[in-house]
């Protein structure tokens, strides 16, 4: 039975990753987590990289998931999922087996836009019957705020740290949701916990399409971004209104803007709060900020003009 | 009724894999290895088996898509060389550590740099201490039978590990000899229905792989292992037991060959034992008493059962086809452990021979037991680790 969008529906639903797990307070990943497999009206099997998620959530003989879970390594959940996918269909197959099950991989920006991009690539390639989940926090946060390929330009992290001389890291983003897409996969997406029924409707969406799909989160940590313990809902909203966490889809090709801000707010109301980015509030990094609010501006319009296009 | 074939010891396996027709296998090129997963697709793509395969982009997604597939309960299988198992390394340690009997030919390859895609056993030597059982094979029909042997010691309830199969790059895996099948029926017989053990597809019972496991039981976790490949040496003498009944071919832990009144015996693994049978013939008939170990199981290494087979023998010369620069040879080092409890053992060399495809030549085996005979009567060691068939 399919669960309605309803606080009210969903608040009677079984949470799938039970509370207990070590995640840090105010931490925005369980948070998306928690969304995801709320959304989910089948039974689902997970993988999961190595990250903060992996090692908080199932300690010893401890886990939060009452879902069949595996993890094994960092940089291959969706080779992992691909193979716990493959063995459904051949059992299935070969008749030993029956039911509709969907498989989903979670992993961080390092497992996924990094270490673990040619394990994802070549899953979302072979066109399993899978969802991945990717989590963006925006950093190797797990280890300790190292950079990655999902850290904004500027931000401060432990391998980039702004000095006297750099001022925090010098490159911009992956854009990892459009590189999925490349895959020519079904459907990539971008979602924030903050618009979450936006969020569950692509999860929804993402489980009845058959083959492979990409869900990119954003998942504020509020370690590695300096900010607040309560803060994760409100900086991923400020994320999505200040156009530097849009959310779109992919679908077959098709890009759509799923929700476009009333007004969009400047990259300043994002960063504000965030100690990763306090350097660049200094006289000497005005220039830095101008480039940074120009690189938002300049992909926002890109966007709305590939959604205008259909 | 066995059927008497000419095909490549990559042939073999393929067929060997055929036969036990497993529920996924993870397929991906590397020389030598490539034709027996090509041969497998071809099975596929043919409908001769009920396998899925995936066909990865890498041998690290190989053994993670192969590890998901074995935790989500079914008969899983791989094969793969050198570079690829050396990429593989990683996940080796987890498929044992999660105890899931994936089974693997490996045509073992030289480790680059500088690059060689020829025959030694550095790649499954440099994997010998990831939690794996393995078989080492002669020829191919050793290859054969070993690798439906694997799945019965793989998949033992008491075992639960994944089992490598080694066999030599190009020499074996490339070239056509003359062996036996089983018929379809009998494998299938033989290795029976694959029994599941916690699968994550057990819907109603959710399991979580993987877990953290910090200081507080890590040490025993591992103990547990070890404790686990203890058991493996019975497994394997029962199901060759078993195996003999239904081919007539007789396998141990490893093979002796004319070693009971030895004085002097070589230990060599692999293809280079068949050679090396010639030679200690030749010595027998000048009414020198050479001999030959050849180890079958590796890991885990059979020490007890070694000593005894080798205990008496004056000189013993260990061949290794990789090295630990810097250290003796990796068989060495084993052969090495198992003497030394003995009050009276052996006076042991190591040779090291035939890397990179390097040919072993028999004059290479010669040479070493007149060394040996040299040494049984009272003379010197020279040199106890030595490079063989170098060029000068």
């Amino acid at each position: 039975m399919a669960t309605g969008l309803t606080l009210k529906e969903l608040s009677k639903k079984e949470e799938l990753l039970t509370h207990g797990h070590r995640m840090c307070a105010g931490c925005g990943a369980p948070i998306a987590v928690k969304m995801v497999l709320l959304a989910t009206d089948y039974p689902v099997i997970a993988a999961n990289a190595t990250g903060c998620l992996e090692v908080s959530t199932c300690i010893s003989e401890y886990t939060a998931w009452k879902i069949p879970w595996i993890h094994t390594a960092f940089e291959n959940a969706a080779a992992t999922i691909s193979g716990v996918e493959t063995m459904f269909r051949s059992l299935k197959k070969q008749g030993k087996i029956d039911g509709n099950v969907k498989f989903m991989a979670f992993g961080g920006d390092g497992g996924t836009y990094d270490i673990g991009l040619q394990s994802l690539s070549g899953a979302m390639e072979r066109g399993h019957d899978m969802l991945y989940v990717c989590y963006d926090n925006g950093a190797y946060m797990n280890t300790g705020i190292q950079r990655s390929s999902a850290t904004p330009m500027g931000a401060d992290t432990t391998t980039c740290p702004a000095g006297s001389i750099i001022p925090g890291k010098p490159q911009k983003r992956k854009n990892l949701t459009k590189i999925m897409a490349a895959h020519n996969i079904p459907f990539s997406a971008q979602a924030s916990p903050s618009h979450w029924t936006d969020l569950m409707k692509k999860v929804k969406k993402a489980h009845e399409i058959k083959g492979p799909k990409f869900l990119n989160i954003i998942a504020p940590c509020n370690r590695g971004w300096r900010s607040k313990t309560n803060d994760a809902i409100m900086l991923s909203r400020l994320a999505v209104n200040t156009c530097y966490w849009p959310l779109y889809e992919i679908e077959d090709g098709v890009t759509k803007i799923t929700y476009t801000p009333k007004e969009k707010k400047p990259l300043v109301d994002f960063m504000k709060p965030q100690g990763r980015f306090k350097h660049l509030f200094a006289p000497e990094n005005a220039e830095l900020m101008k480039i940074l609010q120009e690189q938002v501006d300049s992909d926002w319009e890109k966007l709305k003009r590939e959604s205008e296009c259909g | 009724m066995a059927k008497v074939v000419a095909v490549t010891g990559n042939e073999a396996c393929a067929n060997a894999l055929r036969q036990v027709n497993p529920d996924v296998c993870g397929v991906y090129p590397i020389t030598p290895q490539t034709d027996m997963m090509q041969k497998y697709a071809s099975y596929v793509s043919n409908g001769k088996v009920d396998t899925e395969i995936i066909l990865v982009e890498s041998e690290h997604s190989s053994m993670s898509a192969c590890i998901g597939a074995a935790a989500a309960g079914g008969r899983v299988v791989t094969a793969t060389s050198s570079q690829g198992l050396a990429l593989m390394w990683e996940m080796l340690h987890i498929a044992s550590g999660d105890r899931l009997p994936i089974i693997m030919p490996v045509v073992n390859r030289a480790l680059s740099a500088p690059l060689n895609i020829h025959g030694d056993h550095s790649d499954a030597m440099g994997a010998r201490d990831t939690g794996w059982v393995q078989l080492w094979s002669e020829n191919a029909q050793d290859a054969y039978d070993n690798t439906i042997q694997a799945f019965r010691i793989g998949e033992h309830m008491d075992i639960r590990l994944p089992v490598m199969v080694c066999l030599d790059g190009f020499i074996i895996s490339h070239s056509i000899e003359r062996m036996e099948y089983l018929e379809d029926e009998e494998v299938k017989g033989f290795v029976g229905e694959y029994k599941n053990f916690l699968p994550l597809l057990d819907l109603d019972k959710p399991k979580s792989y993987g877990p953290l496991i910090l200081p507080d039981l890590f040490h025993e976790y591992k103990k547990a292992q070890h404790e686990v490949m203890l058991k493996v040496k019975d497994v394997v003498l029962k199901v060759a037991a078993d195996f003999e009944k239904l081919s007539g071919r007789k396998y141990g832990l490893f093979e002796s060959y004319r070693l009971d009144d030895a004085d002097i015996a070589l230990v060599i693994l692999n293809s280079a034992a068949g050679t090396t049978t010639d030679i200690v013939d030749g010595f027998r008939a000048r009414g020198i008493k050479a001999g030959l170990l050849k180890p079958r199981l590796f890991r885990p290494f059979p020490y007890d059962e070694v000593a005894e087979a080798l205990g008496k023998v004056k000189a013993v010369c260990v061949m290794d086809r990789s090295d630990s620069f810097g250290g003796y040879g990796p068989v060495f080092m084993e052969i090495s452990s198992a003497l030394y409890p003995l009050q009276e053992r052996p006076v042991l060399i190591n040779r090291i021979y035939g890397l990179g495809g390097r040919d072993y030549l028999p004059e290479h085996g010669e040479a070493v037991l007149n060394e040996l005979d040299e040494i049984a009567k009272g003379g010197k060691v020279e040199k106890y680790k030595e490079y063989i068939g170098v060029r000068e």
